[in-house]
């Protein structure tokens, strides 16, 4: 099967502004793909065209096969939609709003078997403006899977929200994935990302900066593991004159690089013949977390440097 | 358009309204206060005018023309002479929204001088009970002094002059029987208008188009649910004051289909208005802005609470290119004079400006950003 979203060279202009600046990434269809940056980054534009809620100003993009912008309405049967606060009727429940939806999109669904999915079967005969922010979201979750949808556009479904909820709402998305469908979900929760998605892609400034599993990305921009012990300056020396190894002392730990899974034992062997006092040994491996972070970090320097600010 | 979706969305959209105590207040609890209100200020007024309309039957005799010149004198009646017969004086009274009427019979001084009982017929209209019961005391007074003063020198005789009463013939309208159909065209005007202009921005500021554009409800079968809506409230509404009209102040109103048309297409121009002003303006406040500037010139020069015929003649041309208006007027024409081919004209204008208006807020009203 082809891809569930393609897209080639996207770029989107306000005046001469470039929100979006000729990105391109392919999502496969059943897999949790993830896209990051920070805010302004144009994220919620890239959504928002695949969604065809937003015209492009260039570029190729193929969502389910079909163009977005003119084929919109095909595509709106087809594809589920949360956007970033999800906003609905005042006084209507969960329940008479997926039953709206059932009379719209002609499907047969069952609102109660709907909201058990998204764990809001307490709150069917609750109206909109009663419900938190947690419960908001699931109500709009619910209602973008009121159709049955291939893809599911998840804008920050978990912004603002307290723990408990935003665990909730992985579960759920967890759960489309089993089921088969697509989820694009758009997050600046890094772990959420890590902990959810097959591929990532960050966007910074209009442009993909990296892109791959979040393995590939910790991989390929992060820093490698390093091993460190409690211990003294003295250590520290002994182990550069005994390993050469570029050990670091720093508010009392000794951390050394690990470029091979077989130097952690070779460094706490020597460690222990050098007869000096250590405690407390740990490994640290960048999280896709600190790769954003370094990666945004030195988008921000050059686009600095390049302003000629100082 | 899909019937069901449009079935759906009105679903929801009663729904809402139905739990908005708000809203539910003004379609109907605000409709009778505004009757109540208004006619507790002007029925005392009655129809205004209080012209007493003379037939003098014994062709301008010196004794009538004493009686009339005394009538006038009072200045409770300033008098009016026409020449019309007695037998069609009633119907004349009523086709001219006259409430008062004297007729003078034939032989009327001869009588008099004879010293022959001679009856004046006061043609009365009970609706307008101010003005008749001066017409009444003015004419019984006016009577008592000419059996005293002027016939009757001697204290024994019986009086000369005196008087029947009799009703205008046809119905003479009360400032109560116009305000009917005037605040029924105002809550036409009012409550589609400032609700959908409002909906307009808010949904679009809050995402609610976004989403339902995601949907495959369109944005003709949103509009036309909503005007669905307003139509049915219309009914309610309408019923409420003509309910209320009747039963607090006696009005009189004929009730015919020909008043449907108009409390359908009425909604229908006014909710796409109030949409098409709504989607023109960028934000909720100008919304607003842009929706007050259309909304209160109409609001009281339309005929709602004034008649436009009472207004002066700049004024009046200027009620003409307000919608309302024609809104208004085919209501009057059809609840109070029965004038439909009148009202065929007021409602061909009305219908061809909703199909404009309506097709113009489908054009402009996005749910999506370009």
């Amino acid at each position: 099967m082809s891809a569930a979203i393609e897209v080639e060279g996207l770029v989107k202009r306000y005046g001469s502004l470039a929100a979006v600046d000729g990105i391109r990434f392919t999502v496969p269809p059943g897999t949790v793909f993830s896209f990051l940056g920070p805010n302004g980054a144009g994220k919620t534009t890239t959504t928002e065209i695949l969604e065809g809620l937003r015209r492009r100003t260039e570029g190729e993009v193929q969502v389910l096969g079909l163009d977005p912008w003119t084929e919109g309405t095909e595509l709106h049967r087809r594809i589920g939609v949360i956007p970033q606060d999800f906003r609905f009727f005042d006084k209507i429940t969960p329940k008479e709003a997926i039953e709206y939806y059932r009379a719209l999109f002609g499907t047969k669904v069952d609102p109660s078997h709907l909201l058990e999915q998204v764990a809001l079967s307490d709150k069917a005969n609750s109206r909109y403006d009663t419900l938190s922010g947690g419960q908001k979201q699931k109500f709009g979750l619910a209602l973008a899977l009121t159709n049955d949808p291939e893809i599911c556009f998840l804008d920050e479904p978990t912004t603002g929200l307290d723990p408990q909820a935003r665990r909730a709402i992985w579960a759920v998305i967890r759960n489309l994935k089993r089921e088969g469908r697509t989820v694009f979900l758009t997050t600046h929760y890094l772990e959420e990302a890590e902990l959810l998605a097959d591929q990532v892609a960050i966007i910074d400034r209009g442009k993909i900066i990296a892109a791959g599993s979040p393995a590939q990305i910790i991989e390929k921009h992060g820093q490698p593991a390093r091993m460190s012990v409690e211990g003294s300056p003295v250590l520290a020396e002994y182990l550069r004159m005994n390993l050469g190894a570029a050990a670091v002392v720093e508010d009392g730990k000794v951390s050394v690089t690990l470029s091979d899974k077989g130097d952690a034992l070779k460094i706490l062997t020597a460690i222990e013949a050098s007869g000096l006092p250590w405690t407390s040994f740990t490994t640290t491996k960048d999280t896709l977390e600190d790769v954003f972070v370094r990666l945004v970090g030195q988008m921000d320097e050059g686009a600095l440097k390049s302003q000629g600010a100082p | 358009m899909k019937l069901r979706n449009i079935a759906a969305d009105f679903r929801i959209v009663s729904r809402t309204y139905f739990r908005n105590p708000v809203a539910l207040f003004f379609s109907l609890i605000f409709p009778i206060i505004l009757i109540s209100m208004f006619g507790l200020i002007f029925s005392a007024t009655g129809t205004g005018s209080v012209t007493l309309v003379v037939v003098n039957e014994d062709h301008n005799s010196p004794l009538s023309v004493e009686f009339l010149a005394a009538l006038n004198n009072t200045s409770v009646v300033p008098v009016q002479v026409v020449s019309v017969t007695a037998q069609n004086f009633s119907s004349y009274l009523g086709q001219n929204d006259y409430s008062t009427g004297l007729v003078i019979p034939a032989g009327f001084q001869n009588d008099v001088a004879n010293r022959i009982p001679v009856n004046l017929t006061l043609y009365t209209n009970p609706e307008a009970a101010s003005s008749a019961g001066f017409a009444e005391g003015a004419v019984q007074g006016v009577a008592a002094y000419f059996n005293l003063q002027a016939v009757c020198a001697q204290k024994t005789c019986p009086p000369v002059v005196g008087y029947h009463t009799a009703f205008v013939g046809s119905q003479v309208y009360k400032y109560i029987d116009y305000l009917i159909p005037g605040l029924i065209g105002f809550a036409i005007l009012t409550s589609p208008m400032f609700s959908m202009v409002d909906i307009a921005s808010s949904y679009r500021k809050d995402g609610i188009f976004r989403e339902l554009s995601l949907t495959p409800l369109t944005r003709a079968e949103w509009l036309t649910s909503r005007i669905l809506w307003y139509v049915a409230l219309t009914f309610v509404t309408s019923a409420i004051m003509i309910g209320s009209g009747v039963y607090l102040f006696g009005a009189h109103v004929t009730l015919t289909t020909g008043m449907i048309p108009f409390l359908v297409v009425g909604p229908f121009f006014f909710v796409s208005l109030g949409m098409l002003a709504g989607s023109v303006a960028k934000t909720p406040e100008s919304a607003a802005l842009i929706g007050n500037i259309i909304t209160f010139p109409m609001m009281f020069l339309s005929g709602t609470f004034f008649q436009v015929s009472s207004m002066p003649a700049g004024l009046q041309a200027f009620a003409r290119i307000l919608p309302l208006y024609y809104v208004i007027d085919g209501m009057n024409q059809v609840m109070l004079y029965s004038n439909a081919s009148r009202a065929f004209i007021d409602l061909l204008v009305v219908l061809i400006g909703s199909i404009v208006v309506f097709l113009l807020a489908i054009r402009l009203f996005k749910w999506r950003d370009e």
